[in-house]
């Protein structure tokens, strides 16, 4: 009897209250639990999708997209589409351009037809504009007035320059900002030797990053030592001191950056005073690459000391003891015991204070001078300034690329939940 | 426990090394905190230079004077920047408060799905270099102008700061929550409150901590941005930190100097706010020592 009451629960299912199966219902649950968890999500995926997502994918777009040649001179387009590129085009290309520049210049889009073609090839800015002015009291057959009129289409220079850009979406941005271009003949080939600048800018942001990033490990590697190793009532007090120049505006710090270093500045003034220097001589510390340097690695130093400082909190004080009593010295226990149990600190640190430096814009803008500029500044200045927004795209996109690669490498080694601010 | 200090058998090399380190760390704290003190002095100067001279040494009082302040404050373009700071700063500090936080409450739920890849994203206008931020967010709003202007609004520039100060929401009231006792919320349920009590009663007082920690970055992330403000506001929404940027660019006159002592000043008061915050919450999970 009791036997058969125990074979009948076992091969019965287990229900909840209500009659349905437990394992369902378990699952509907989990179901509902997660449901709930995504929607408390979603409203932030959304408003960072539309803020934040597309507008980086649409600037992305912006660096291979080109309507305007497309749009503005379709009949040279045309004209064009069977052009070998080896020899001038004839008639038929000649006439459809003089059709186009007339067009262009009745509806006014001719300045950045030129604008945009210039660009690509300097020089072809006045070229266009001229054709434009002339080409209205121009008759057929147009080959030898537009040659007579402006010499360079006669070269094929110029009429490759225009097939390149009538693909509706082109690379030629992303070789541009590595100091590429296409040959009349169709091949990559370094720029002219005065364009070349922007694969010596990403060296230099590169460069001064690392160097910006080495400074702050080096400042910041004793002073989280000393936090993690004072009792909680002075190292909270120190702390204060890394924590201020967290908050405080990064206009502000710069801005006390120039008063410092300038060569009227304290700093000059203070070396003057005690004779280091003589009045005429005053150290010229700000307004290049040093100024910059300076001011980012103080700027950015507190990323390195918060996690170096959390890092070292957790390592027990008895593994350095355990390390002398066992016979080494002060010196080798340091390098063989604590060195080794920081290093996640420090990758930490360094990828956090790499990432953000080499998008530095502002303090490079306001202290760098000439040879303190780097990437950001020259994205902002084709934004703002020559108006090539394809290129600035184009370059804001592999600095981007450079930067995601990092984060990525970053949340690998130490995970973004473990980001902590202050 | 002090390890800071020498033990009794240090030998020389270690005393002289130790003392080394000390005066290396002072230094550094030197090199951190000088830059920003040495402004507010010089705010003072009677001259309209950016150095001490031997009447301020002296501390002569007619060396000192409140007249950059004055004009700091006469002028109508630096008011009009201060409010239109405030009115950003508090616009987008409350929009990525109240997202920001829902999306937490989401993401340290254990059956999130996805969560380091969502975490990643929410994080990324941190990481994301500025400019390119903000050229997007140009793009974005030209190409949508037609139908909702956002280019030279107050509106467009609220919304780009909250992108911004998300991330640091995000992060620190999912810190909060990481010492969270779920069973709180079940047991509250359990007593009979629905879940819009349950939240208000037993969670929010829980993270409120982390909640205000995380708007106040929120808020002095946009006070002191200046890159986006630069691409798609118009002079109407002139923030503090833009005409800073502009008086830098020009001529850095001693009025900067006052403006940057006023920002100094409301970055000490939020400084300690939030460590007050922060070691209350602490105290209260338990995680600190008195």
């Amino acid at each position: 009897m009791t036997d058969a009451a125990t074979a009948t629960t076992s091969t019965e299912v287990l229900t909840t209250v209500d009659g349905r199966p437990l394992k369902e219902a378990l699952v509907a649950a989990e179901r509902a639990k997660r449901i709930r968890a995504v929607l408390l999500v979603t409203p932030l995926m959304v408003f960072l999708f539309f803020t934040f997502l597309y507008p980086i994918g649409l600037m992305l777009f912006r660096s291979v997209e080109n309507p305007l040649i497309a749009t503005t001179m379709p009949k040279t387009v045309a004209a064009l589409e069977q052009w070998d590129g080896k020899d001038v085009p004839g008639e038929d290309a000649f006439a459809a351009v003089a059709a186009d520049l007339i067009k262009a210049r009745k509806e006014k889009t001719i300045g950045k037809v030129a604008t945009r073609l210039n660009f690509e090839t300097s020089g072809l800015r006045s070229v266009i504009t001229g054709t434009a002015r002339k080409a209205k009291r121009m008759k057929a057959p147009f080959k030898d007035k537009l040659i007579a009129a402006k010499a360079q289409w006669g070269e094929l220079e110029t009429w490759a320059t225009i097939k390149r850009l009538s693909p509706k979406y082109v690379w030629n941005n992303y070789l541009a900002a590595v100091d590429r271009r296409v040959s009349p003949e169709g091949d990559v080939i370094m720029a002219d030797e005065n364009r070349q600048i922007y694969v010596t800018l990403f060296k230099r942001t590169l460069w001064m990053s690392l160097i910006v990033t080495v400074s702050c490990l080096i400042l910041g590697y004793p002073v989280a030592y000393l936090l993690a190793s004072l009792p909680l009532r002075y190292s909270n007090l120190l702390m204060i001191l890394v924590l201020l120049p967290f908050w405080t505006s990064l206009l502000v710090r710069t801005t006390s950056w120039i008063v410092l270093l300038q060569t009227q500045g304290v700093l000059n003034d203070i070396m003057v005073w005690i004779g280091l220097i003589d009045d005429a001589q005053r150290i010229q510390l700000i307004f290049n690459a040093q100024g910059t340097v300076i001011a980012m690695t103080q700027i950015l130093l507190p990323f390195m000391v918060l996690p170096l400082y959390s890092v070292m909190k957790t390592i027990p004080p008895s593994y350095m003891r355990a390390a002398e009593s066992l016979g080494a010295h002060r010196f080798l226990a340091y390098y063989r015991v604590y060195l080794p149990q920081t290093l996640p600190g420090i990758g930490a640190g360094c990828l956090l204070v790499f990432i953000l430096a080499i998008g530095y814009y502002i303090t490079p803008a306001l202290v760098g001078g000439q040879d303190g500029q780097m990437i950001s500044n020259l994205i902002a200045f084709h934004m703002q300034k020559s108006l090539n927004w394809g290129l600035a795209a184009a370059l804001g996109g592999i600095l981007l690329a450079g930067v995601v690669v990092l984060y990525w490498l970053y949340n690998k080694i130490v995970g973004v939940d473990r980001l902590k601010l202050g | 426990m002090n390890t800071i200090a020498l033990p009794s058998h240090a030998d020389f090399v270690l005393k002289i090394w130790h003392y080394m380190f000390l005066i290396i760390c002072g230094f550094v704290f030197l090199f951190l905190i000088a830059p920003i003190l040495v402004v507010i002095p010089l705010s003072f100067n009677a001259e309209p230079y950016f150095t001490f001279n031997e009447n301020m040494l002296a501390l002569k009082p007619e060396a000192y004077s409140t007249r950059w302040y004055e004009d700091f404050w006469s002028k109508e373009i630096w008011r009009s920047s201060i409010g239109n700071s405030f009115l950003i700063a508090i616009a987008s500090t409350i929009l990525a408060t109240s997202l920001g936080t829902l999306g937490a409450l989401g993401l340290s739920r254990p059956e999130m799905p996805y969560k380091g890849l969502v975490m990643g994203l929410l994080i990324s206008p941190m990481i994301v270099p500025l400019i390119i931020t903000a050229a997007g967010i140009f793009f974005f709003y030209s190409s949508i102008s037609n139908w909702i202007p956002l280019t030279g609004t107050y509106l467009g520039v609220i919304v780009a700061h909250t992108v911004l100060g998300l991330p640091f929401v995000v992060i620190t009231v999912t810190a909060t929550l990481s010492g969270f006792d779920h069973s709180l919320t079940r047991a509250g349920a359990m007593l009979g409150a629905d879940p819009t009590t349950v939240f208000f009663k037993i969670i929010m007082p829980l993270i409120l901590p982390g909640v205000i920690s995380g708007a106040l970055f929120a808020f002095v992330t946009s006070f002191d941005e200046v890159v986006v403000v630069l691409f798609v506001a118009s002079v109407e929404q002139q923030t503090i930190p833009r005409q800073m940027w502009a008086g830098i660019r020009e001529s850095i006159s001693p009025t900067i100097l006052a403006v940057a002592t006023i920002l100094i000043c409301i970055s000490i008061m939020l400084l300690a706010t939030v460590e007050l915050l922060r070691r209350r919450s602490e105290r209260l999970r338990g995680l600190a020592p008195g």
